[in-house]
């Protein structure tokens, strides 16, 4: 009976069109919004934007300006730089992380999977603290890196500490440590389905370990890096809290330009032209990566 | 002499306290196609493991071609496996599967190519050269996996289950593609399988295996009519077993079996003592139907209780007064329709079976 109600048509349609109702409601109208937005012209009212009267109706400045103001190009810079950066670091650390998770027994597997995880049981806010602290020219950590150096290299390029705060490198090293998992957890799914025999096949047909990775575990797990590469790289790249903490001001990044045209500057229109870019910059590539995608396996299929 | 290609020289092999392969040896000669056969859990996969390089023996030695391969990683062994699955990597063409050994190779792209084209001709796959595998049917997978195998001219070939992924009609065929294969390549077999069919007719020599020991090796018609063991008996084709009782040696023995209610003849063999206790096994191949009373002395007297009609053969079960049961194979050799064959349900029939057919197994 529970059943038959279960696999009532109208209620599979119904799960299924729940996300979609959410994400219309929660995602796509807001986003309209701020479309609608970039196009206002900036008030002394409130809401501080507004259209028409004796503004235009539609007004284009705020994209102007995107490509006026090199402030906007050079956060843009910045932004996708320090994403790229991250991500390549997630990238190279998380890999062997991954694939080590696969080749361990069970019982380990879950608790080191878990290990992955656990960073997350703690407020996002206090490991980045954590890590200002660390980084500070006065932590202990500084003092050793100082030390460090100052024995390593000859007198004269000795330093007072290590400019570890306000850096992109701080930056992105915060975004490796944050984002870490983001990369591990959908390659590890990939890497956790390849066939061992594979391997051995490989091993067989005369190849080295490294040479049986680089011909067969790694163009197997395409899809697994693509889809970790993507979940670190979009929110590193409109990454707002990290630079805003660790970062250097006199280079903003991408989210930061937002933040402060909406807050500080109340230049509504021009923050949400800023975002629409930011949409435009992020999407773009992934569209075009999966049309390519949809065409190659159709190219399959019809072969 | 001729010195083996492959000597195992008391190979066991231990997972924790499980023993998988007890004391193993086997010289297997050059040319051969040699069957690795045993149940499920026999030990015969990771023999053939051990040989390929993916497991150490925990005790004995391998040598390959005269080397000692303890020390040799699987890469550099001139041994190449076909695996059950076939193992294709799935990301490369037919042709990138099949040249991908050559790789390793010092050879000429030019030569690399026309490697691979003559490997393609030699499976029958050319046409299918730029399709992945999941593009191809299951038969032609197992001609990549073995053109792939054969590619890098190994010494030595190990299939695991080479055919049973493939259904009936394919397997048949398949079977004797093997054996052209194998004549014209020249390179040794070593096939594992399950199956017994399988196992004699592609084999010059098959070892039975139970339970990580070696029970019996020798080629496939020895090892079917001169079986060491019930167990050997068993394992390849069917077997009449009862026990029995030897009671008079000489030209022939007189074994007394209880089951049957009668002593039985069987052909001289030596290691034998009166009053040892044997089991006396016969193949329901061996055993002849009469309709009418024959006079000899292995005749057993009884009712058919159940037949099978196969068609070219049927299986008869006949039931002695004893109440023992004993199968008996027959070909149908001559046409008959329902009413007027050899024998029917409840019919009173006389069995008879030469002397020679009996086996006497002590083991």
């Amino acid at each position: 009976m529970i059943a038959r109600w279960f696999h009532r048509r109208g209620w599979s349609d119904l799960v299924i069109g729940l996300p979609y109702v959410w994400l219309l409601i929660f995602f796509l109208i807001p986003f309209l919004i701020v479309v609608a937005m970039s196009f206002g012209t900036r008030t002394s009212t409130a809401p501080p934007f507004g259209f028409g009267g004796e503004n235009p109706a539609i007004n284009l400045a705020g994209y102007a300006r995107l490509f006026s103001d090199t402030l906007y190009i050079r956060a843009f810079v910045t932004s996708l730089t320090n994403a790229a950066g991250a991500m390549v670091l997630c990238l190279l650390i998380g890999y062997p992380m991954a694939l080590g998770l696969t080749r361990v027994d069970r019982g380990w597997r879950n608790i080191l999977l878990m290990l992955v995880i656990l960073p997350f049981w703690t407020s996002f806010l206090l490991r980045v603290y954590a890590w200002m602290g660390l980084m500070g020219s006065n932590s202990w950590f500084n003092k050793l890196l100082t030390g460090a150096w100052n024995w390593l290299v000859p007198q004269a390029w000795d330093v007072a500490n290590v400019p570890l705060m306000h850096s992109n490198f701080a930056v992105v090293l915060v975004m490796v440590y944050t984002y870490l998992p983001f990369m591990i957890l959908p390659l590890y799914a990939n890497l956790e389905r390849l066939d061992p025999t594979l391997d051995e096949a490989a091993m067989d047909l005369g190849s080295r370990p490294f040479a049986v990775f680089r011909d067969v575990t790694l163009p197997q797990s395409i899809p697994g890096i693509i889809a970790g590469g993507m979940l670190v790289f979009i929110p590193a790249a409109g990454e707002l809290v990290i630079p805003t903490l660790v970062g250097d001001s006199s280079s903003p990044m991408i989210g930061r330009v937002i933040s402060d045209e909406f807050s500080s500057a109340r230049d509504w229109p021009m923050a949400s032209a800023v975002a629409v870019a930011l949409l435009i910059l992020m999407v773009g590539p992934m569209m075009i990566y999966s049309r390519f995608e949809a065409r190659a396996q159709a190219r399959e299929r019809s072969e | 002499m001729t010195q083996a290609l492959v000597r195992i020289e008391g190979v066991s092999k231990s997972f924790g306290s499980f023993q998988a392969v007890k004391n193993v040896s086997l010289q297997i000669e050059k040319g051969e196609i040699f069957s690795l056969l045993g149940g499920s859990g026999c030990g015969k996969t990771t023999l053939l493991r051990m040989l390929a390089g993916f497991e150490a023996p925990t005790q004995g030695r391998i040598f390959i071609d005269g080397v000692d391969m303890a020390a040799v990683p699987p890469w550099e062994r001139p041994v190449h496996m076909m695996f059950q699955s076939y193992a294709l990597f799935p990301h490369m063409s037919v042709e990138k599967n099949v040249g991908y050994g050559l790789k390793h190779e010092a050879m000429s792209p030019a030569d690399r190519k026309a490697r691979v084209r003559e490997m393609l001709e030699l499976v029958q796959l050319t046409p299918f050269a730029t399709r992945k595998p999941h593009q191809i049917s299951g038969g032609q997978r197992q001609r990549v996996a073995l053109a792939r195998a054969l590619a890098r001219q190994p010494k030595l070939l190990l299939l695991d289950e080479p055919l049973a992924a493939l259904d009936k009609k394919l397997r048949e065929h398949t079977q004797f593609e093997l054996m052209s294969i194998q004549e014209r390549t020249g390179v040794t077999f070593i096939v594992v399988t399950h199956d017994q069919e399988e196992a004699m007719t592609l084999s010059d020599r098959i070892a039975v295996m139970d339970q990580g020991v070696v029970r019996q090796v020798g080629r496939p018609g020895a090892v079917y009519e001169f079986p060491n063991s019930k167990f050997v008996a068993n394992f390849l084709g069917s077997i009449n077993a009862f026990e029995a009782s030897v009671t008079a040696l000489g030209d022939q023995i007189s074994v007394d079996v209880p089951a049957l209610g009668q002593s039985v003849q069987a052909r001289a063999v030596g290691g034998l003592i009166v009053g040892q206790n044997v089991t006396m096994a016969l193949r329901p191949e061996k055993i002849t139907i009469h309709r009418t009373p024959v006079e000899g002395d292995n005749v057993l007297a009884g009712e058919i209780k159940d037949l099978a009609y196969f068609g070219k053969d049927s299986l008869y079960r006949v039931a002695l007064p004893s109440g023992a049961l004993v199968s008996v194979h027959a070909v149908n050799a001559a046409r008959a329709s329902d009413d007027d064959r050899l024998a029917d349900w409840y019919d009173k029939v006389w069995l008879s079976f030469d002397p020679s057919s009996v086996l006497l197994l002590t083991d």
